[in-house]
This record gives C-alpha cells, structure tokens and sequence, in this order.
C-alpha cells in the first residue's frame, strides 16, 4: 500500500498541490521565456547592422566582404537554398521507398535490424558525417571535377545525412494508417503497388508531409556538413560542381574574430535563418492544416 | 508500371540505401579501430591532436553534457508535468507556452550558439567555458524533451487519474507514484534524443564552450568538446584524419553507451517506485 511509506515530507498527502503548481508553473514559464531571451539578444547584437536603413545592404551590397563593410548575403542565401533543395530531391523519394520497403516488402527477420540500423544512424553526430564526406565523398568528385568541395558533395552528404530521419517519420506515418483500409484495397483485389500508391500513401500523406518539412527544416540549419564539405567560399553557384559557403558555415566560420559591425551582421544572418526555417515550418503547418478539413 | 518493376524498384532503393550507411558505418568503426588504444582515450593530445590521446578532451565533453543534463532535466520535467497535468485544458498559458516551445525546438543549433555566446558568455560573464557551453545545449534540448515528457503524460488512460483521485490522493502524490512511471517510456526516449543531440553537437559549441584541449580545471574553464575535436582535426590539422576516425568512434559509441545507461536507469526507477512501499 503506497500511504504506508510518505518518504518525504514534500509528499505528505495533505495539500501538497498547494505548493507544487506554482513552482511547476514558474518552471514551464520560464521555458517559454527562453524564446524571448533568444530573440532579445538575437536582435540586441544585430542592432548596430540594421539601423539607418542598414539592413538593405544585407540585399543590396554584391558580396560578403566584412572587412569593407559589405554585407550582401544573397550568394551564401542561394548557396544554403541549393544545397538543401538538391539534397531534398535525393532523400524525399529515397526515404519514403525505405519506408514502404520497412513495412511491406521486408522479410520479417530483417525489419528489427533495419529499424534499428536507421535509429542508428540517425542519431549519429553530423560532425561524423562531415568528417567522412571530406574524407571519401570530396576525393570521389575531386577526381571528376576540381575541387570536390561543392554543391553536390554537401548534398550528397546532407541527404544521406537526412535519410534516416526521412525513413522513420514516413514509417511512422505508414504505421498509422488504419488496417481497414488495407482490408478495403485487398477485398477489391487491388494488386501491392495499386495498394501502396492509390490508397496507403495518399492515406499517410499528411504525416509524410510533416516529416519532409522536418527534414528540411534540419537540413537548412545544419552547420558540419556544409562547414566540412561545402567549399566556403562565397560566390552564387552555378553549378553543382561549384564550392560554395552556406549561411549557417558563415557564421561558424567568422563568429571566432568578428567584433563590431561584422559580429553584428553575423547575428542578423542567424536572424533571418532562423526566420526562414519558422516561416517554412508555419506555412506547413497551415496547408497540412487546411487540407485535413477539405 | 509493372509490379515486378516497382517492387524491383523498392528493393533497389533500400539496397542503395543500406549500402550507403553501412559503408558510412565501417568506415568509420575501420578506420577508427586502426588508430583506437587505451593510450589514446586516457592521454593528452600532442602536435594539435595528430598524436597522444582525446583523454582532457573526453572528461571535458562529460562535464559539459552534466551541465546541460542538471539544468535541463529538472526544469523541463517539471514543465512537462504542468503542461500535462496541471494547466487547463485549452487555457491561454499553456497555449502561450506549447507554442513558444514548438517554436524553440525548430531553432537551428547555430543560433542556439550565438545565442550563447551573447547571453552566458559575454552577457551573464561566464566566457567561454563548460558552464556556458552546458547551458547553451540545455537550452537546446529541453524543448524537445518537454514535448516528448508531455506527450507520454498525455496518452495515460484517465481512468488512472480517476482512481487516483477515487484514493484521496493528492494530483502531486498521483504524478509521482503513478503517472510519471507510466509515462517512463516516453520520458527515457526525451532523454536519449537530449543526450544524443547535446553529446552530438559541434556548432552550438564552437564559440560557447571554446577549443581549449587541456584538461578542465573548473567549470568556468573552456573546455573542448569531442565533436569540436572532431572538426578541428579534420579542418583544421593536416595528417589529423586517422585521430579524427578514432574520436569519432569513441564519440559514437559514447552516445550509444549513455543510451543504454539511461534505459537501464529509469527502468530501475521505475520498478523501485511501483513496488518499493
């Protein structure tokens, strides 16, 4: 019997609610206050880059060159935008095909280890994955294309990177769709793929929706990889084979050193990454919204 | 299409894909074991890293995932607990809160560094050292782990509470005794996706936590985290590859050892608080 052991005198039955909701509640607002505090001093740094109409250089000036006060931001924007999407190109349909492999095709005795090989490695550090890419992707391509750092090396990895993650959200995604519909599709003598295609996918759409924005949402704020194996030099790409440096890479790379403006217009990048990754993830958010009514 | 073709097609991906992350997988376990001794987890790091061992290195990551875990684990439980049990049903703050939490978890972890760069380091005069980097990965993890916390308090069955309540128990007394240790499964998992995560993390470190690779006086030195190790060898330090293998193994299955510690601790937790009285 639980009441024949009060082990602490915090616990003694009598009103003890009294005492625990206050401080419960002080510690989820104190939570939520972070995000303020992260905004606040986000902004406070940046200040000096934005006042006078100063943010406009971050749009208007050619390139990023700190040292000469120009702060154009836009080829490391396209830089980090290529990098993603081709990366997302790569893992979306590779992911969801492991995922429908997972659940359909498999051999049962192989399903435990995939699963875990996958949880695997998705928990493996990006910095593992940047210290391979460099070491084995990076050579592959330098031996077609001078240098090797480039766009499709940080895609390459990054979707490799992704993959994983893809797989699990769109198995769990799979997994939720309800055993009556399979029933359905089977009494109508649909053959697997009709199945798969025609009624399971569209049926998990939702939720595979939401684990590619997840996806993209990491893979946009991702720093090794792009860091490692991205080229950082700062130039809009024209090809895949171009190096590139990505916003996030930026920041890594001149946080060290920068002072005054410079540090300033660093900030101001985290700002408006961290903007674009709420606005992508907000607008998913809305559309998965409103499809789910009509 | 065919069906033979699709589920050709199927396989083909899954068989790209295993390929892919098994050669990730051996590489780096081969190259790692090839350069892997009890020297070089227990020494200090020669020459920038090439030679000599991660030993200041290692005992520095473990301090400051201490610190993100002290700080972290309280407070996100505790709010987890109140999001879940105590704030009502559709109520304003609450909302307030879920929201901002979900906003926070989207953060990218570089702007999570930044972040504590201004704050711990400069702002609050903790420079760059253990304790700022460990609070900047608390911060980092403890949304994530409110919400998966939250989410298992949530799918409890009522009928658990109602009998809670049909007792003359306090709701604290029925968090403690019965809810929380039904909800362990959910919590262990919040827990191993924050070890994972703030073990895993470089760039949030970089510029809280600092590159110093001596061994860590006290919790205002910096002090150098393996996956900052990791980068640094392999950026920064020619012929520095094969210790950059070598760490990253280490720091591999360091996260997969403190998975299993955490699943083995909550279970013992959990069995105590069930059957002990």
């Amino acid at each position: 019997m639980i009441w024949s052991k009060p082990s602490s005198l915090l616990l003694l039955p009598r009103n003890i609610d009294r005492l625990w909701q206050p401080l419960l509640a002080g510690m989820a607002v104190l939570c939520a206050v972070l995000l303020l505090l992260i905004v606040a001093f986000l902004l406070k740094e940046a200040i000096p880059a934005l006042h006078d109409g100063g943010w406009r250089s971050f749009f208007n000036d050619q390139s990023w060159y700190p040292l000469e006060n120009m702060f154009g931001l836009l080829p490391m924007l396209w830089a980090s935008l290529a990098i993603v999407s081709l990366a997302l190109l790569l893992a979306a349909p590779l992911g969801l095909a492991n995922a429908l492999f997972v659940r359909f095709y498999a051999p049962s005795f192989l399903v435990t280890p995939y699963r875990l090989m996958l949880a695997l490695l998705a928990g493996m550090p990006s910095v593992v994955y940047g210290l391979w890419g460099l070491t084995v992707i990076v050579p592959i391509i330098a031996a077609y294309h001078q240098p090797g750092t480039s766009v499709l090396a940080a895609s390459l990895v990054l979707a490799l990177m992704i993959l994983p993650t893809v797989a699990l959200t769109c198995l769990a995604a799979l997994e939720a769709v309800p055993s009556s519909l399979h029933a359905g599709a089977a009494a109508l003598g649909m053959s697997k793929q009709g199945l798969l295609l025609g009624v399971i996918v569209p049926a998990a759409r939702y939720g595979i929706g939401a684990g590619m924005v997840l996806a993209t949402a990491r893979a946009l704020g991702e720093t090794m990889v792009v860091l490692m194996v991205a080229g950082n030099v700062v130039q809009t790409p024209h090809s895949i084979f171009d190096p590139v440096r990505a916003l996030t890479a930026n920041i890594a790379l001149e946080m060290g050193y920068a002072t005054d403006l410079h540090r300033a217009g660093l900030f101001t990048s985290g700002l408006i990454l961290t903007l674009l990754v709420l606005v992508l993830a907000w607008f998913a958010a809305r559309t998965m919204h409103k499809y789910q009514y009509a | 299409m065919p069906e033979r073709m699709f589920t050709l097609l199927i396989w083909g991906a899954a068989l790209l894909v295993t390929g892919a992350l098994l050669w990730l997988l051996a590489d780096t376990v081969l190259q790692g074991v090839a350069h892997l001794s009890w020297a070089f987890i227990v020494d200090a790091p020669e020459h920038a890293g090439r030679d000599g061992g991660i030993g200041p290195i290692l005992v520095s990551t473990l301090c400051i995932l201490g610190v993100a875990l002290l700080v972290s684990l309280p407070l996100g439980l505790g709010a987890a607990i109140w999001l879940a049990e105590f704030s009502r049903q559709g109520g304003f703050l609450g909302q307030i809160i879920r929201l901002s939490l979900d906003v926070l978890a989207g953060v990218p972890s570089i702007v999570y560094g930044l972040f504590g760069n201004a704050f711990f380091s400069l702002f609050l005069g903790f420079g760059f050292s253990i304790l700022s980097g460990g609070l900047t990965l608390a911060c980092m993890i403890i949304p994530v782990f409110i919400r998966s916390c939250e989410a298992g308090l949530s799918a409890i069955d009522h009928g658990w509470r109602h009998g809670a309540l049909a007792l003359g128990m306090s709701r604290s007394t029925a968090v403690w005794y019965i809810l929380l240790p039904a909800a362990a499964p959910a919590i262990i998992a919040g827990l191993m996706l924050g070890i994972g995560r703030a073990t895993a993390e470089t760039a949030a470190l970089i510029f809280t936590s600092g590159y110093v690779d001596r061994m860590p006086e006290s919790w205002m030195d910096s002090g150098r985290a393996l996956a900052v190790h990791i980068y640094d060898l392999s950026m920064n330090v020619t012929g520095g590859n094969a210790a950059a293998y070598a760490s990253a193994l280490v720091l591999v299955t360091l996260i997969v050892l403190l998975n299993v510690l955490a699943q083995a601790m909550t279970d013992r937790w959990v069995k105590r608080r069930i059957f002990s009285a």
